[in-house]
């Protein structure tokens, strides 16, 4: 009986941590969306007003109206649907010459990967940036997705550690029925790490999506901006029109928020699969 | 794999076993190599090449406009004189060294509480995480409008407890203080890391604790926290060379100024101003270099530390 008791307490104060915290990390949210939807006037009342007297739904077309939303969303999505393909292509590819391939060179390979893995991006942002300039792509969107095409380091990691986990028969059946090695890489293992594909697809996505140092290094023309850099610009000119910022900041985000509960279970899998978690 | 077979008829004289596994051996090797070579390009063009010439950089005047000429350490000895360069570590080290051990307490502490069988589990987990995958710019202006001193939400709240709003990033002294609040806001990243740490413990344990009358707080102290202490290391690590490359929160911030009075001039900020701004390549890649290093010393430093701290399980 006293043992329920305490156990009652406990799950109480528990809770009650739960929703004192979990105010600080939701009320930016509601405020964000209750902001979005509010008629000028309300903006700057005091006390702050929750819940609008009419929900201004148009606050959305007309942010959209604001910036050339639909030119930076094309592009947007440009960068990330290529940058995706191109690890898509390349990480397994590589992952499995790594993980599945007897040769000499797939253990300093590995080293070599995961010393990369720490090196800051600002140690070669500069001499990576002069060569794109020598190539004349600076302005271009191909410096933001063109090294996806040749790895990274993290995604193989992630791959190859899942294809260390797949059974050896696989694809020594494969060999001895003589299925090239390509063969066997794509009809057999392929389809195994699907979920993990799914993973290194959504990190490159979001990371693609939400990536603001890269744009902001090699776009300069206005009708190549992405997404971020539009929203970043929106701040500088319209910085006192909440509503229209939140708004577009809605749009923005909501996105990446359904793409995320959309694969989550198979993220999961992807996570658990090749022993990173 | 025709090839192979006549090679190894052809050459009948010579035990058939070995000549096979050699001839599997080399083809082995020709296809990994084969199913690398975009990777090796990769380190090649993205990583071996760049470095060698950040390194060269360094120690020239290069920017895109002109070639430059070899300085030897003079970008070094400038740097030693910039006072701007010097507030931009002090900036950097200070968010470092509040940022990361604050994430750390606060995630671990909201992991634990998540962890226990509680009503609405899903829903709290959900709501801890989601803000980590607002994208920075989006934080920024979801932040400056909370933290807006005239008119935010957060001065509106301690108003009404009797607290007088500070004016937040509108002032040196609080502008720092007001970034890591908002680097708070997305624990949520680090929280997944710590449930699946918790996850991985032994019921085992906790039954054994139980059976010799350990109440929770010496579980927590003598079970959990210590078998959490890897996991927690690698956050630490990820953590502070994360930290250090603090960017695009107060660039966003500030539209690059690093104001007020230079508070929010990060290092990796002041890289970038001398390198796409001034185009001083050369001054900037001497900066990349003095930050590695201290990114650098900062892991070893972690990594001597661990043998004190960081338990690992299997050993000993």
């Amino acid at each position: 009986m006293k043992n329920r008791t305490l156990q009652r307490i406990k799950n109480l104060a528990t809770h009650l941590c739960l929703i004192v915290f979990g105010l600080f990390f939701l009320s930016p949210f509601l405020w964000l969306i209750s902001t979005s939807l509010k008629p000028d006037e309300e903006l700057f009342l005091w006390p702050p007003k929750w819940i609008p007297s009419t929900l201004m739904w148009s606050n959305y077309p007309e942010a959209i109206d604001y910036f050339p939303f639909f030119t930076y969303l094309r592009n947007t999505l440009t960068i990330t649907g290529l940058a995706a393909l191109g690890v898509l292509l390349s990480c397994p590819l590589v992952a499995y010459s790594l993980a599945r391939i007897p040769w000499r060179g797939s253990k300093p390979l590995f080293g070599l990967t995961l010393i990369l893995m720490m090196l800051p991006y600002q140690v070669t942002m500069i001499p990576i940036f002069i060569v794109f300039k020598q190539l004349g792509m600076v302005g271009t969107n191909v410096p933001l997705w063109l090294p996806a095409f040749f790895g990274a380091p993290f995604f193989i990691f992630l791959l190859r550690q899942f294809f260390m986990g797949l059974p050896k028969e696989l694809e020594d059946a494969g060999r001895i029925d003589g299925a090239s090695e390509f063969r066997i890489y794509s009809r057999i293992m392929l389809p195994l790490c699907k979920p993990a594909l799914l993973t290194v697809a959504l990190f490159q996505i979001i990371g693609s999506w939400t990536d603001y140092q890269g744009p902001l290094i090699y776009l300069s023309d206005e009708a190549q901006y992405t997404l971020m850099l539009g929203l970043s610009s929106f701040k500088t000119q319209h910085g006192a029109e909440w509503q229209m910022m939140m708004a577009s900041n809605v749009m923005i985000t909501l996105p990446i928020i359904i793409l995320y509960f959309g694969v989550q279970k198979a993220f999961i899998r992807g996570i658990t699969f090749s022993g990173i978690k | 794999m025709a090839a192979n077979k006549k090679l190894a008829t052809s050459f009948s004289a010579y035990p058939q076993a070995k000549r096979r596994t050699s001839g599997y051996k080399r083809k082995m090797s020709l296809y990994g190599f084969l199913f690398a070579l975009p990777w090796i390009l990769g380190i090649l063009m993205f990583s071996a090449y760049p470095l060698a010439m950040s390194i060269y950089y360094s120690f020239t005047s290069y920017s895109v406009l002109d070639p430059g000429q070899w300085v030897g350490t003079g970008n070094y000895k400038e740097l030693m004189s910039d006072r701007t360069f010097w507030t931009s570590i002090y900036n950097t080290l200070y968010y470092t060294f509040i940022s990361v051990p604050l994430n750390i307490v606060v995630g671990v502490g909201l992991a634990l509480l998540l962890n226990t069988r509680i009503r609405g589990q899903g829903i709290y987990r959900t709501l801890f995480f989601m803000p980590s995958l607002v994208p920075a710019v989006a934080t920024t202006i979801i932040w400056l409008w909370l933290l807006n001193p005239q008119f935010g939400l957060v001065n509106y709240w301690l108003e009404q407890i009797g607290i007088p709003g500070p004016p937040w990033l509108g002032d040196e002294h609080w502008s720092k203080p007001s970034l890591i609040l908002m680097s708070l806001w997305g624990v949520g990243q680090a929280i997944v890391i710590y449930l699946a740490g918790l996850q991985d413990i032994p019921q085992d344990y906790y039954d054994a604790a139980e059976v010799d009358g350990a109440n929770t707080l010496r579980k927590l102290r003598y079970i959990t926290l210590p078998l959490m202490t890897p996991v927690i290391f690698f956050n630490l690590i990820m953590g502070t060379i994360g930290a250090m490359q603090n960017f695009v929160l107060p660039y966003t911030l500030t539209n690059g100024t690093g104001s007020p009075a230079n508070s929010l001039m990060f290092y990796v900020m002041y890289l970038y101003q001398n390198a796409f701004t001034y185009l001083k390549m050369g001054y900037a890649s001497a900066m990349a270099w003095i930050l590695f290093l201290i990114v650098l010393v900062l892991t070893v430093l972690i990594f001597v530390t661990q043998n004190r701290w960081v338990h690992y399980q299997g050993k000993d």
